[in-house]
């Protein structure tokens, strides 16, 4: 049947349940969509028989009167989610050819609440990138184009590219991504798609390849903001195996989706202005604040004084988080071993890490290092862990007197491929609004606000105080409606 | 804090990664440059400020001691680049 890829999870889920169409036939219409559009290198891993096999239980389930929330919609997993029997890479030459013998929690979850698997999604290489280009696996490339008639290859921002690539493409209805820095939000926003990274301890890391355990966090990304409810929904729960797992029962957060924001206060933070941002950022921005005070909000200007610290902050934290993590990378219990002729015990660890890590993933790793290493570790991570504390500090204060911050998601749209490659700093900057609100561990959704100039999609963020995903959610469904962006990639590939 | 040579090669040494001269040489200014960013954080008052340890309030659960997994060792074993006898195998250590 045509038609299903132009539907949405909810959507999906609810022809489904109507009998519209079939599990099977929604299945067949995405697995479709996902071999066409190969070019785009979105998925490493095709699992068409996951997919098939879930409709098929779905199909049955409906026949029974057993339909689960999820039954019927095919999703795209992020490959730095463990997929039991199905190969895991996050990204890296280091797992090539790694096939967990278990599920993560959270894939685990969708699955139970009947939700298939199309495949598994390119990303950067453990998660550490902003462009997609660290994968071990080729560039993912974003299906929108500049209309300039360039056709300059850009980049679906990192580091769920797959993710974004999917959704956009409509090769998928939903997917997973998982944001340590901005990973769900910046891509989302390159690809004028909806994504939303809960409160840290919402979503089970137990699964999920590490990359910086204070930070890493899971969410949806999704065509809309419904669709992104109700997958975290599926995604979100307690979980004993996750010593940061916050034991709380999962909000309905589907059914309490309400556009009333009426009287709700949004801040507006001004250390969020910065230089050198397009003015097309800052009109986009102010677009957006339009469009809430239209909603019924106060809008209320705020500050958050450290906000220039934040991503200096999070450039100690995570590489050090991630040195550790990283260093199960051995050529010893799973992955890459690499073993020279007469060499030892460490030359085999060296020989191995040297040839299955990209050099961004080295490099975060040797700074890591080197801010733990002896005599260092008080001025650079101690100091950071302090200046991060001030951060939260920060947004505290903020909350205490607005609900809900809106910022841009991303200082630009997207760029072309290789444009930023030779400067790490460069890069990383492409975090700036994303970052503060990781490492205070708040809930915070990119949702497409326009296009700039050269028809490419601009995002915003709002920004929740922690367990307020509701409010998060409730806000960026005032303005969707409002923003009305019903734009998309033409199909070229 | 400008980062040699040296000190490249000493912190890929505790890193277990082997780096070529060319890499070195490469790396150090790289260093260099993100260190020499991220140091600006030194500016910024921290008296009486504790290091964040949780991110969102949450308390360490206890669990009982006992056995919660089953023996899986051909699971644990099954993505290992080299198992023998039912063990990980790695290089002769002690010559």
């Amino acid at each position: 049947m045509s038609g299903i890829t132009d539907l949405g999870v909810a959507a999906i889920r609810d022809g489904v349940k109507a009998g519209t169409f079939s599990a099977r036939e929604a299945a067949v219409a995405y697995i479709g969509a996902m071999e066409a559009g190969r070019p785009l290198n979105a998925f490493v891993v095709e699992t068409p028989e996951h997919a098939l096999a879930a409709a098929d239980a779905a199909d049955a389930d409906r026949a029974a009167g057993n339909l689960k929330p999820l039954s019927g919609v095919p999703l795209g997993i992020k490959d730095l989610f463990c997929t039991a029997g199905v190969q895991t890479t996050a990204g890296s030459r280091m797992l090539e050819g790694y096939k967990p013998v278990y599920e993560s929690t959270v894939s685990a979850n969708l699955f139970a609440a009947g939700a298939g698997m199309l495949g598994k999604l390119n990303m950067d290489e453990f998660a550490m990138g902003s462009s997609n280009e660290t994968s071990a696996f080729g560039n993912v490339l974003s299906p929108w184009r500049r209309n300039d008639g360039g056709n300059v290859a850009l980049t679906p921002g990192g580091s769920s590219g797959g993710s974004a690539s999917a959704v956009a493409a409509r090769m998928a209805p939903g997917v997973t991504g998982t944001d340590t820095g901005g990973s769900i939000r910046q891509p989302a926003a390159f690809t004028g798609i909806t994504g939303i990274k809960p409160t840290y301890g919402r979503c089970s890391r137990w699964g999920v390849v590490a990359f910086a355990s204070s930070l890493d966090q899971a969410g949806p990304m999704a065509r809309d903001v419904k669709d992104c409810a109700v997958m975290l929904e599926a995604m979100a729960g307690f979980d004993a195996k996750d010593s940061t797992s916050l034991n709380l029962p999962v909000p309905t957060w589907e059914a309490a989706l309400s556009s009333d924001i009426r009287g709700k206060r949004v801040g507006i933070p001004k250390e969020y202005r910065i230089d050198g941002v397009p003015a097309e950022i800052d009109a986009v921005w102010e677009q957006g604040i339009a469009w809430l005070r239209d909603a019924g909000a106060e809008i209320v200007e705020v500050s958050l004084p450290h906000t220039k610290y934040a991503l200096p902050t999070y450039y100690i934290i995570a590489p050090a988080e991630a040195s550790s993590n990283l260093a199960r990378y051995d050529g010893v219990r799973y992955g890459l071993r690499v073993q020279p002729e007469q060499g030892g015990l460490n030359d085999m660890y060296e020989a191995t890490r040297a040839a299955g890590f990209g050099a961004e993933v080295k490099r975060r790793i040797m700074i890591g290092t080197y801010v733990l290493s002896a005599g260092f570790y008080d001025a650079y991570f101690n100091q950071a862990q302090k200046v991060r504390a001030l951060i939260a500090r920060d947004f505290d204060t903020a909350f205490e007197d607005v609900d809900l911050l809106l910022t841009p998601t991303a200082p630009s749209a997207a760029f072309g491929i290789g444009e930023k490659m030779a400067d790490p700093i460069a890069m990383y900057l492409n975090d700036v609004f994303a970052v503060p609100a990781s490492l205070a561990g708040l809930p915070a959704i990119s949702v497409p606000a326009g296009l700039d100039g050269q028809g490419l999609p601009l995002g915003l963020q709002i920004i929740g105080r922690a367990l307020d995903e509701q409010g998060v959610l409730n806000a960026a469904l005032a303005f969707e409606e409002r923003a009305g962006f019903n734009h998309r990639a033409e199909a070229w590939w | 804090m400008s980062v040699d040579e040296a000190t490249v090669r000493h912190v890929a040494k505790l890193a277990r990664i082997a780096v070529s001269d060319a890499e070195v040489q490469k790396l150090a200014p790289e260093l260099s440059n993100i260190l020499g960013w991220v140091e600006q954080l030194g500016e910024v008052n921290v008296d009486g400020v504790a290091p964040m340890t949780a991110v969102i309030p949450n308390t360490l659960r206890l669990r009982d001691d006992v056995v919660t997994e089953p023996d899986r060792r051909d699971d644990i074993l099954a993505n290992a680049p080299v198992a023998e006898h039912g063990f990980f195998a790695v290089p002769k250590v002690i010559e």
